[in-house]
Protein backbone atom coordinates (compact mmCIF):
# COMPACT_ATOMS: atom_id res chain seq x y z
CA UNK A 1 0.00 0.00 0.00
CA UNK A 2 0.84 3.17 -0.56
CA UNK A 3 1.66 6.13 1.75
CA UNK A 4 0.33 8.99 0.11
CA UNK A 5 0.58 10.17 -3.46
CA UNK A 6 3.95 10.35 -4.76
CA UNK A 7 5.59 13.41 -3.59
CA UNK A 8 3.59 14.07 -0.87
CA UNK A 9 5.39 11.86 1.28
CA UNK A 10 8.40 12.70 3.70
CA UNK A 11 11.57 12.40 0.86
CA UNK A 12 13.39 8.97 2.32
CA UNK A 13 13.10 10.93 5.71
CA UNK A 14 14.19 7.68 6.67
CA UNK A 15 16.17 4.30 5.70
CA UNK A 16 15.15 2.73 2.70
CA UNK A 17 15.39 -1.07 1.71
CA UNK A 18 18.14 -1.02 -1.13
CA UNK A 19 16.90 -3.41 -3.44
CA UNK A 20 14.54 -6.69 -4.23
CA UNK A 21 17.20 -8.46 -3.31
CA UNK A 22 17.57 -6.43 0.51
CA UNK A 23 13.86 -7.08 1.04
CA UNK A 24 14.13 -10.67 0.20
CA UNK A 25 17.21 -11.52 2.29
CA UNK A 26 15.44 -8.93 5.44
CA UNK A 27 12.11 -10.52 4.99
CA UNK A 28 13.68 -13.85 5.20
CA UNK A 29 15.85 -13.12 8.16
CA UNK A 30 12.90 -11.56 9.88
CA UNK A 31 10.56 -14.73 9.24
CA UNK A 32 13.24 -17.56 10.92
CA UNK A 33 12.98 -15.18 14.37
CA UNK A 34 9.23 -15.83 14.45
CA UNK A 35 8.61 -18.78 16.71
CA UNK A 36 5.04 -19.03 17.16
CA UNK A 37 3.90 -16.19 14.94
CA UNK A 38 5.54 -13.02 13.04
CA UNK A 39 3.95 -9.76 13.87
CA UNK A 40 6.25 -8.91 17.10
CA UNK A 41 9.39 -9.33 15.29
CA UNK A 42 8.18 -7.43 12.59
CA UNK A 43 7.45 -4.82 14.45
CA UNK A 44 10.95 -4.67 15.75
CA UNK A 45 13.11 -4.83 12.94
CA UNK A 46 10.87 -2.91 10.71
CA UNK A 47 10.15 -0.21 12.66
CA UNK A 48 13.19 -0.48 16.07
CA UNK A 49 15.78 -1.68 14.18
CA UNK A 50 15.26 -0.83 10.05
CA UNK A 51 13.12 1.81 10.46
CA UNK A 52 11.77 1.44 7.00
CA UNK A 53 8.49 2.05 8.92
CA UNK A 54 7.35 5.14 11.13
CA UNK A 55 5.61 3.75 14.41
CA UNK A 56 2.58 5.17 12.57
CA UNK A 57 2.90 3.69 9.22
CA UNK A 58 2.86 0.37 10.65
CA UNK A 59 0.15 0.73 12.67
CA UNK A 60 -1.76 1.72 9.35
CA UNK A 61 -0.43 -0.69 7.34
CA UNK A 62 -1.15 -3.38 9.91
CA UNK A 63 -4.91 -2.49 10.48
CA UNK A 64 -5.05 -2.58 6.46
CA UNK A 65 -3.24 -6.27 6.33
CA UNK A 66 -5.34 -7.37 8.76
CA UNK A 67 -8.73 -6.45 7.35
CA UNK A 68 -7.51 -7.39 4.05
CA UNK A 69 -8.25 -11.34 3.39
CA UNK A 70 -4.89 -13.50 3.55
CA UNK A 71 -2.49 -14.01 6.27
CA UNK A 72 -1.90 -10.73 7.81
CA UNK A 73 2.09 -10.70 7.74
CA UNK A 74 2.39 -11.59 4.24
CA UNK A 75 0.16 -9.34 3.33
CA UNK A 76 2.28 -6.67 5.43
CA UNK A 77 5.08 -7.60 4.02
CA UNK A 78 3.58 -7.65 0.33
CA UNK A 79 2.44 -3.99 1.33
CA UNK A 80 6.12 -2.92 2.26
CA UNK A 81 7.78 -4.53 -0.54
CA UNK A 82 5.61 -2.89 -3.21
CA UNK A 83 5.89 0.94 -1.87
CA UNK A 84 9.74 0.83 -2.18
CA UNK A 85 10.07 -1.34 -5.59
CA UNK A 86 6.12 -2.06 -7.14
CA UNK A 87 5.48 -5.31 -8.09
CA UNK A 88 9.20 -6.68 -7.90
CA UNK A 89 9.49 -5.48 -4.11
CA UNK A 90 6.04 -7.02 -3.48
CA UNK A 91 7.14 -10.58 -5.03
CA UNK A 92 10.50 -10.51 -2.96
CA UNK A 93 9.09 -9.28 0.23
CA UNK A 94 6.54 -12.23 0.25
CA UNK A 95 8.66 -15.10 -0.99
CA UNK A 96 10.82 -14.21 0.85
CA UNK A 97 8.72 -14.34 4.11
CA UNK A 98 8.18 -18.24 2.88
CA UNK A 99 11.13 -19.98 0.69
CA UNK A 100 13.03 -20.69 3.86
CA UNK A 101 10.66 -21.02 6.33
CA UNK A 102 8.76 -23.53 3.99
CA UNK A 103 11.79 -26.04 3.84
CA UNK A 104 12.41 -26.06 7.71
CA UNK A 105 9.26 -26.69 8.27
CA UNK A 106 8.78 -29.76 5.32
CA UNK A 107 12.19 -30.91 7.31
CA UNK A 108 10.45 -30.40 10.84
CA UNK A 109 7.63 -32.77 9.45
CA UNK A 110 9.80 -35.10 7.75
CA UNK A 111 11.15 -35.70 10.90
CA UNK A 112 8.32 -35.98 13.01
CA UNK A 113 6.69 -38.56 10.25
CA UNK A 114 9.88 -40.49 11.12
CA UNK A 115 9.28 -40.78 14.94
CA UNK A 116 6.05 -40.16 15.14
CA UNK A 117 5.33 -44.24 15.69
CA UNK A 118 7.03 -43.43 19.12
CA UNK A 119 4.05 -42.83 21.03
CA UNK A 120 5.74 -40.75 23.58
CA UNK A 121 6.28 -38.14 19.96
CA UNK A 122 2.81 -38.45 19.42
CA UNK A 123 2.14 -37.80 23.09
CA UNK A 124 4.40 -34.71 22.73
CA UNK A 125 2.60 -32.75 19.84
CA UNK A 126 -0.89 -33.63 21.41
CA UNK A 127 0.27 -31.78 24.18
CA UNK A 128 1.67 -28.93 21.95
CA UNK A 129 -1.71 -29.04 19.80
CA UNK A 130 -4.06 -28.82 23.42
CA UNK A 131 -1.62 -25.79 23.95
CA UNK A 132 -1.65 -24.08 20.48
CA UNK A 133 -5.61 -24.67 20.36
CA UNK A 134 -5.41 -22.49 24.00
CA UNK A 135 -3.05 -19.71 22.06
CA UNK A 136 -5.25 -19.17 19.51
CA UNK A 137 -8.37 -18.91 22.00
CA UNK A 138 -6.26 -16.56 23.89
CA UNK A 139 -5.75 -14.06 20.87
CA UNK A 140 -9.22 -13.54 20.60
CA UNK A 141 -10.01 -13.23 24.28
CA UNK A 142 -7.17 -10.76 23.92
CA UNK A 143 -8.78 -8.52 21.09
CA UNK A 144 -12.85 -8.30 23.49
CA UNK A 145 -11.43 -5.40 25.66
CA UNK A 146 -11.12 -3.81 22.14
CA UNK A 147 -14.80 -3.80 21.47
CA UNK A 148 -15.86 -1.57 24.06
CA UNK A 149 -15.28 1.84 21.72
CA UNK A 150 -17.22 -0.40 18.72
CA UNK A 151 -20.43 1.59 17.44
CA UNK A 152 -22.42 -1.05 17.99
CA UNK A 153 -22.19 -0.89 22.03
CA UNK A 154 -20.20 -3.69 23.74
CA UNK A 155 -23.29 -5.70 24.28
CA UNK A 156 -23.95 -6.51 21.06
CA UNK A 157 -21.01 -7.05 19.95
CA UNK A 158 -20.28 -9.71 22.52
CA UNK A 159 -23.71 -11.28 20.84
CA UNK A 160 -22.31 -11.39 17.55
CA UNK A 161 -18.73 -12.73 19.09
CA UNK A 162 -21.22 -15.45 20.82
CA UNK A 163 -23.08 -16.50 17.66
CA UNK A 164 -19.92 -16.88 15.35
CA UNK A 165 -18.86 -19.13 17.54
CA UNK A 166 -21.54 -21.19 17.96
CA UNK A 167 -21.69 -21.12 14.47
CA UNK A 168 -18.25 -22.40 13.90
CA UNK A 169 -17.34 -24.35 16.58
CA UNK A 170 -20.28 -26.21 17.93
CA UNK A 171 -22.77 -26.35 14.88
CA UNK A 172 -19.74 -26.58 12.16
CA UNK A 173 -21.67 -24.16 9.66
CA UNK A 174 -19.31 -23.71 6.75
CA UNK A 175 -17.67 -20.57 7.19
CA UNK A 176 -18.45 -18.52 3.88
CA UNK A 177 -21.89 -18.67 4.87
CA UNK A 178 -21.15 -17.64 8.49
CA UNK A 179 -19.48 -14.44 6.91
CA UNK A 180 -21.61 -13.58 4.70
CA UNK A 181 -24.63 -13.63 6.86
CA UNK A 182 -23.27 -12.58 10.19
CA UNK A 183 -20.77 -10.54 8.75
CA UNK A 184 -23.15 -8.73 6.60
CA UNK A 185 -25.59 -8.37 9.05
CA UNK A 186 -22.46 -6.70 11.43
CA UNK A 187 -21.56 -4.37 8.82
CA UNK A 188 -24.33 -2.71 7.91
CA UNK A 189 -25.71 -2.62 11.07
CA UNK A 190 -22.43 -0.73 11.49
CA UNK A 191 -22.69 0.83 8.76
CA UNK A 192 -26.57 2.79 9.93
CA UNK A 193 -24.59 3.33 13.34
CA UNK A 194 -21.65 5.50 12.33
CA UNK A 195 -21.85 8.83 10.61
CA UNK A 196 -21.65 9.61 7.01
CA UNK B 1 0.36 -41.50 14.34
CA UNK B 2 -1.44 -43.35 11.70
CA UNK B 3 -1.00 -42.64 7.99
CA UNK B 4 -3.84 -43.47 6.06
CA UNK B 5 -3.89 -44.41 1.87
CA UNK B 6 -6.34 -42.30 0.26
CA UNK B 7 -7.66 -42.43 -3.71
CA UNK B 8 -7.11 -38.95 -4.83
CA UNK B 9 -8.71 -38.40 -8.44
CA UNK B 10 -7.70 -35.19 -10.84
CA UNK B 11 -11.50 -33.38 -10.18
CA UNK B 12 -10.29 -34.03 -5.95
CA UNK B 13 -7.30 -32.24 -6.72
CA UNK B 14 -8.92 -29.20 -8.47
CA UNK B 15 -11.57 -29.40 -5.50
CA UNK B 16 -9.34 -29.30 -2.73
CA UNK B 17 -7.17 -26.50 -5.24
CA UNK B 18 -10.77 -24.59 -5.20
CA UNK B 19 -11.76 -24.85 -1.56
CA UNK B 20 -8.61 -23.09 -0.74
CA UNK B 21 -8.95 -20.45 -3.21
CA UNK B 22 -12.34 -19.97 -1.68
CA UNK B 23 -10.62 -20.14 1.77
CA UNK B 24 -7.95 -17.41 0.80
CA UNK B 25 -10.91 -14.93 0.25
CA UNK B 26 -12.48 -15.89 3.31
CA UNK B 27 -9.28 -15.82 5.86
CA UNK B 28 -10.26 -12.11 7.13
CA UNK B 29 -7.43 -11.18 10.12
CA UNK B 30 -5.23 -14.15 9.05
CA UNK B 31 -5.44 -18.02 7.49
CA UNK B 32 -5.87 -19.28 10.68
CA UNK B 33 -9.11 -18.43 11.28
CA UNK B 34 -10.45 -20.97 8.27
CA UNK B 35 -8.95 -23.48 10.24
CA UNK B 36 -12.41 -24.86 11.15
CA UNK B 37 -13.62 -25.26 7.74
CA UNK B 38 -10.33 -26.92 6.56
CA UNK B 39 -10.71 -28.95 9.17
CA UNK B 40 -14.58 -29.67 7.85
CA UNK B 41 -13.52 -29.86 4.64
CA UNK B 42 -9.92 -32.41 4.91
CA UNK B 43 -11.43 -34.47 7.73
CA UNK B 44 -14.85 -34.69 8.33
CA UNK B 45 -16.19 -34.36 4.84
CA UNK B 46 -13.36 -35.83 2.85
CA UNK B 47 -11.20 -37.98 5.10
CA UNK B 48 -8.55 -36.69 3.47
CA UNK B 49 -6.33 -36.41 6.84
CA UNK B 50 -6.61 -38.24 10.17
CA UNK B 51 -7.51 -36.00 13.18
CA UNK B 52 -4.06 -36.48 14.24
CA UNK B 53 -2.46 -35.27 10.90
CA UNK B 54 -4.45 -32.22 10.89
CA UNK B 55 -3.74 -30.91 14.32
CA UNK B 56 0.21 -31.98 14.30
CA UNK B 57 0.33 -29.70 11.09
CA UNK B 58 -1.01 -26.68 13.15
CA UNK B 59 1.39 -27.60 15.94
CA UNK B 60 3.99 -28.31 13.63
CA UNK B 61 3.97 -25.08 12.29
CA UNK B 62 3.21 -23.10 15.21
CA UNK B 63 6.12 -24.37 17.29
CA UNK B 64 8.80 -23.63 13.89
CA UNK B 65 9.73 -20.57 12.56
CA UNK B 66 8.11 -18.59 9.96
CA UNK B 67 4.54 -17.37 9.43
CA UNK B 68 1.97 -19.32 11.01
CA UNK B 69 -0.03 -19.70 7.54
CA UNK B 70 2.71 -22.43 6.70
CA UNK B 71 0.56 -25.15 8.09
CA UNK B 72 -1.84 -24.66 5.15
CA UNK B 73 1.53 -26.37 3.36
CA UNK B 74 1.75 -29.65 5.53
CA UNK B 75 -2.17 -30.17 5.20
CA UNK B 76 -1.38 -30.39 1.46
CA UNK B 77 1.96 -31.91 1.82
CA UNK B 78 -0.26 -34.74 4.10
CA UNK B 79 -2.78 -35.12 1.34
CA UNK B 80 -0.18 -35.70 -0.70
CA UNK B 81 1.04 -38.24 1.07
CA UNK B 82 -1.85 -39.86 1.76
CA UNK B 83 -2.73 -40.01 -2.01
CA UNK B 84 0.55 -41.68 -2.71
CA UNK B 85 0.30 -44.03 0.23
CA UNK B 86 2.51 -43.06 3.32
CA UNK B 87 5.83 -41.39 3.83
CA UNK B 88 7.19 -44.94 3.72
CA UNK B 89 6.28 -45.52 0.02
CA UNK B 90 9.03 -43.84 -1.62
CA UNK B 91 9.37 -40.96 -4.19
CA UNK B 92 6.32 -41.27 -5.78
CA UNK B 93 4.56 -40.40 -2.62
CA UNK B 94 7.17 -37.43 -1.82
CA UNK B 95 6.33 -36.09 -5.30
CA UNK B 96 2.41 -36.13 -5.08
CA UNK B 97 3.45 -34.57 -1.01
CA UNK B 98 4.95 -31.78 -3.10
CA UNK B 99 2.28 -31.36 -5.46
CA UNK B 100 -0.43 -31.19 -2.75
CA UNK B 101 1.85 -28.73 -0.83
CA UNK B 102 2.03 -26.45 -4.36
CA UNK B 103 -1.83 -27.01 -4.38
CA UNK B 104 -2.73 -26.10 -1.25
CA UNK B 105 -0.33 -23.25 -0.51
CA UNK B 106 -1.03 -21.51 -4.19
CA UNK B 107 -4.44 -21.97 -3.42
CA UNK B 108 -4.52 -19.93 -0.03
CA UNK B 109 -1.96 -17.28 -1.26
CA UNK B 110 -3.25 -16.08 -5.00
CA UNK B 111 -6.73 -14.76 -4.11
CA UNK B 112 -5.67 -12.86 -1.09
CA UNK B 113 -2.62 -11.33 -2.00
CA UNK B 114 -4.01 -10.32 -5.76
CA UNK B 115 -6.51 -8.89 -3.72
CA UNK B 116 -4.69 -7.27 -1.08
CA UNK B 117 -2.08 -5.69 -4.00
CA UNK B 118 -4.42 -4.13 -6.26
CA UNK B 119 -6.75 -3.02 -2.51
CA UNK B 120 -4.80 -1.77 -0.45
CA UNK B 121 -4.33 1.36 -2.63
CA UNK B 122 -7.67 2.01 -3.02
CA UNK B 123 -8.21 1.36 0.59
CA UNK B 124 -5.92 3.66 1.81
CA UNK B 125 -7.09 6.38 -0.57
CA UNK B 126 -10.41 5.68 0.79
CA UNK B 127 -10.20 5.09 4.23
CA UNK B 128 -12.58 7.73 5.55
CA UNK B 129 -15.53 6.30 3.86
CA UNK B 130 -18.04 5.20 5.40
CA UNK B 131 -18.12 1.90 3.75
CA UNK B 132 -14.72 1.26 4.46
CA UNK B 133 -15.05 2.37 8.02
CA UNK B 134 -18.36 0.02 8.34
CA UNK B 135 -16.32 -2.79 7.27
CA UNK B 136 -13.19 -2.26 9.27
CA UNK B 137 -15.26 -1.68 12.22
CA UNK B 138 -18.35 -4.41 11.58
CA UNK B 139 -15.91 -7.46 11.23
CA UNK B 140 -14.26 -7.18 14.38
CA UNK B 141 -16.55 -8.78 16.46
CA UNK B 142 -16.65 -11.67 13.88
CA UNK B 143 -13.04 -12.27 13.95
CA UNK B 144 -12.63 -12.14 17.80
CA UNK B 145 -15.42 -14.53 17.59
CA UNK B 146 -14.09 -16.93 14.36
CA UNK B 147 -10.62 -16.55 16.48
CA UNK B 148 -12.13 -18.11 20.09
CA UNK B 149 -13.93 -21.03 17.34
CA UNK B 150 -10.47 -21.74 15.89
CA UNK B 151 -8.72 -22.28 19.00
CA UNK B 152 -11.99 -24.38 20.29
CA UNK B 153 -11.75 -26.55 17.24
CA UNK B 154 -8.06 -27.00 17.34
CA UNK B 155 -8.28 -28.42 20.89
CA UNK B 156 -11.07 -30.37 20.12
CA UNK B 157 -8.91 -32.32 17.65
CA UNK B 158 -6.53 -33.38 20.07
CA UNK B 159 -9.30 -35.74 21.37
CA UNK B 160 -9.41 -39.47 20.11
CA UNK B 161 -11.89 -41.37 20.43
CA UNK B 162 -15.18 -40.75 21.87
CA UNK B 163 -14.06 -39.86 25.81
CA UNK B 164 -13.07 -36.33 25.65
CA UNK B 165 -9.91 -35.85 27.77
CA UNK B 166 -10.42 -33.59 30.48
CA UNK B 167 -6.95 -33.07 31.28
CA UNK B 168 -6.74 -31.73 27.49
CA UNK B 169 -9.10 -29.50 27.86
CA UNK B 170 -7.33 -28.31 31.04
CA UNK B 171 -3.74 -27.81 29.20
CA UNK B 172 -5.98 -25.61 26.67
CA UNK B 173 -7.41 -23.45 29.04
CA UNK B 174 -4.47 -23.08 31.57
CA UNK B 175 -2.52 -22.44 28.06
CA UNK B 176 -4.96 -19.73 27.46
CA UNK B 177 -5.12 -18.34 30.64
CA UNK B 178 -1.43 -17.68 30.76
CA UNK B 179 -1.78 -16.19 27.07
CA UNK B 180 -3.90 -14.03 27.92
CA UNK B 181 -2.75 -13.03 31.13
CA UNK B 182 0.93 -12.79 30.70
CA UNK B 183 3.67 -11.90 28.29
CA UNK B 184 5.18 -15.43 28.11
CA UNK B 185 6.98 -16.19 24.67
CA UNK B 186 4.70 -18.94 23.28
CA UNK B 187 7.54 -20.99 22.52
CA UNK B 188 7.95 -21.63 26.51
CA UNK B 189 4.18 -23.18 26.04
CA UNK B 190 4.75 -24.50 23.00
CA UNK B 191 7.57 -26.94 24.87
CA UNK B 192 5.42 -27.19 28.10
CA UNK B 193 3.01 -28.83 26.63
CA UNK B 194 5.07 -31.34 24.37
CA UNK B 195 7.21 -32.30 27.67
CA UNK B 196 3.59 -32.69 29.34
CA UNK B 197 3.11 -35.00 26.71
CA UNK B 198 6.03 -36.66 26.59
CA UNK B 199 5.85 -37.26 30.13
CA UNK B 200 2.26 -38.94 29.89
CA UNK B 201 -0.05 -36.67 31.26
CA UNK B 202 -2.20 -35.86 28.31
Amino acid sequence: MHPSPPGAAAPSAHPQPKSPRDLFVSFTWLALQGFGGVLAIVQREMVEKKRWLTPEQFLEDWAVAQVMPGPNVINLALMIGDRYFGLRGAVAAVAGMLAIPLVVILVLAVLYAHYAANPQVAAALRGMGAVSGGLIAATGVKLIPQLRKHPLGFATCLAFVALVFGAIALFKLPLGWVLLAVGGVACAWTWRRIAA
Amino acid sequence: MSQMTIAMQWHDWLALFGQYLLLSLLSISGAITTVPDMHRYLVTQHGWLTDAQFSSSVAIAQAAPGPNVLFVALMGWNVGLNAGGGIGAGPGAWLLGFFGLLVTMVGIMLPSTTLTYLATRWGHRNRDRRGVRAFKQGMAPVVVGLLIATGWVLAAGNHAGDAPAWHLWLLTAVAALIVWRTRIHLLWLLGAGALLGAVGFV
